[in-house]
């Protein structure tokens, strides 16, 4: 492409990271479904060992699909790498064991989505990992948090199910005060709405399940390396900047620069862990990616216009979408992402906990499972389903309160969306 | 006129074209390496490691360590000592030596100074750029071929590169991508 001109959005998402297939000319990216990759001499594969050369060794590292997705997000997201893996919480949990040490701490917003919130509270606890919780829509409750083994601040830019929009630049000068990485999780914004290295992030995350691969059908994560912070001149985080006992003692941060972090990702923590994207999975949420500037403003469109119908509806007590005016993060929708504030939300039901129940069981053309982001439009209830575990007030404070309803708006025609809403609220 | 070529007569160090690059990487082939470690852990030995998969000849040259031998290359004690013609001078030192190492470079006839990351003198690359040389600073020369070739996509890094062409599959294996000669 002629270099006068700097790709837009829309062009990387179907170009960036995919050429024509070297061998074959396959136009669209070949899924590569193989467990291995025959070198090419013992020196090649000496080479590709020692991390001396680029190459495909294993699938469990690294995988031609795989790479193709992964250089497009980090074209979407404008950082200098990225690591796909097998799921959004694969993503988190090879960052942070990148980051973290056993005894070391990390911030994270509290308004998550609840499976982080688990992951983060309780199964992090056995690698004596310790998460300690701020209040995502005040940065000084991060700064309060912060101690001498604080190694990183983790928020979701659109927290799910709460609705906030951060404000990620407030976080980000918390964490460069720090000396600390800032991660955040860009699942339900996309980076069609949002870039958060626009606003100080150093490493961006995914779910790639949700509106990236767009369609329902896999499962996957991702995670970007913003090429931002200084992995060498922090010295906090030996995995990048201190000799590695498995590469003959080779420091990667001194070795790969500002995609250091990625790196270490990839032949540290994936290699180790071992949570890998299958190849089909990465060529699927890529078909997926092609279309994502579409899709998502089509969310984001029908979004506002299911959000501003309920508002109007007599059996709805509240709609909590931060596209509407009046929301309280309306504004900060408006300064983060003026094109639109994403596709899910919550409202509530004048008719409490039995009316939620009502509601997903009379419903027909919304699918009622637990799943956001898809071309279809979903519901759930999660005071019955997700959340059911909690205690009432847990389930009041984590934004799941009896009467709460989610709703992931999808591509259908609006008026059918509504239309179902509708005729299901008439009977609850 | 494309982005990072010559602006009112004068290279933009901040940012290149591609093709600027790519024609520095497709036109030469002695890559002198000053300031080249004998450890098998530093850059500076993969960049020759990589270079020389490429097909590139590389001279490893440091005071401290002439006569040693590094990825099967024999170390020269200085650039003046090679005794053959260079092309690339490729500086794996601080910024304030890039100016003796440059002036060195200009003598013995090289036809381009590169600076490592990290490593930038603008002194340097005007007399040089005077002495009719082509400069690249804070760049790394395997970086660069791994990103114009595409092989570096295979570790998931950003290229920031788009083609509709066919890679070029390099003649020494079949994981092997070469520089496409289309500019």
């Amino acid at each position: 492409m002629s270099e006068e001109r700097t790709p837009g959005f829309d062009t990387l998402a179907i170009h960036a990271g995919a050429q024509p297939d070297a061998s074959t000319g396959a136009r669209a990216t070949p899924i590569y479904q193989t467990t291995s990759f025959v070198f090419d001499d013992v020196d090649h594969a000496a080479a590709l060992f020692n991390l001396e050369t680029f190459g495909n060794i294993y699938t469990r590292i690294m995988n031609p699909t795989q790479a193709v997705l992964e250089e497009r997000m980090a074209a979407l997201e404008g950082g200098t790498a990225a690591l796909a893996v097998a799921s959004g919480h694969a993503a988190q949990a090879v960052v942070l064991h990148t980051l973290m040490e056993p005894g070391a701490e990390f911030v994270a917003g509290r308004q998550l989505y609840g499976g982080s919130i688990n992951q983060f509270g309780e199964a992090f606890k056995k690698f004596d990992w310790h998460v300690k919780w701020a209040d995502t829509t005040d940065a000084e409750t991060f700064r309060a948090a912060i101690t001498p083994r604080t190694k990183a601040i983790f928020v979701e830019s659109v927290a799910n199910p709460g609705g906030i929009i951060t404000d990620i630049e407030a976080v980000a000068g918390v964490a460069k005060e720090a000396g600390v990485p800032l991660i955040v999780d860009n699942t339900l914004a996309t980076p069609y709405l949002l870039k958060p290295k626009d606003y100080g992030a150093d490493i961006v995350v995914h779910s790639l399940t949700k509106y990236l691969g767009g369609h329902g059908n896999s499962i996957g994560g991702v995670i970007v390396d913003c090429g931002t912070f200084d992995w060498m001149a922090s010295g906090r985080y030996p995995s990048i900047s201190a000799p590695c006992g498995s590469y003959h003692g080779m420091v990667l941060g001194e070795t790969f620069g500002n995609f250091a972090f990625a790196i270490a990702a990839r032949v540290l923590g994936l290699r180790d862990l071992g949570p890998a994207i299958s190849p089909m999975n990465a060529f699927l949420i890529l078909t997926g990616i092609e279309t994502l500037p579409l899709r998502m403003q089509r969310h984001c469109d029908n979004a506002l216009a299911v959000a501003e119908w309920l508002t109007t509806h007599d059996k709805v007590s509240w709609v909590n979408y931060a596209g509407l005016p009046g929301n309280q993060f309306y504004r900060m929708a408006r300064r983060y992402c003026p094109k639109g504030a994403g596709g899910v939300f919550t409202f509530g039901l004048k008719g409490g906990y039995e009316a939620g129940i009502a509601l997903v069981g009379k419903v027909q053309l919304f699918s009622h499972l637990a799943n956001i982001g898809d071309t279809r439009s979903l519901i759930i209830h999660p005071a019955s389903t997700t959340h059911r575990q909690l205690a009432d007030d847990a389930r009041a404070r984590a934004g799941a309160g009896d009467d709460v309803v989610r709703l992931s708006v999808g591509l259908e025609d609006v008026g059918d969306i509504i239309a179902d809403l509708d005729q299901a609220l008439e009977a609850v | 006129m494309a982005r990072g070529h010559m602006a009112k007569g004068h290279m933009d160090h901040d940012r290149y074209s591609d093709a600027y690059i790519r024609d520095i990487l497709l036109g030469h082939r002695v890559f002198a390496v000053v300031g080249a470690s004998v450890k098998t852990i530093r850059p500076s030995y993969f960049v020759m490691k990589y270079l020389l998969a490429k097909g590139f000849d590389v001279i490893p040259v440091n005071p401290g360590h002439g006569g040693h031998i590094v990825a099967d290359q024999t170390v020269v004690p200085s650039l003046g000592e090679i005794g053959r013609p260079v092309d690339v001078v490729d500086i794996f030192r601080n910024s304030d030596a890039a100016l003796g190492i440059t002036e060195e470079a200009i003598r013995i006839g090289a036809k381009v100074v590169w600076m490592q990351i990290g490593v930038r003198n603008d002194a340097a690359a005007r007399l040089a750029e005077s002495a009719g040389l082509k400069v690249v600073m804070n760049r790394c020369p395997k970086i660069e071929y791994g990103r114009l070739s595409g092989e570096i996509g295979w570790a998931g890094v950003n290229s920031r590169t788009l083609s509709s062409k066919r890679p070029v599959i390099g003649s020494n294996g079949g994981q092997q991508r070469s520089l496409r000669n289309d500019g």
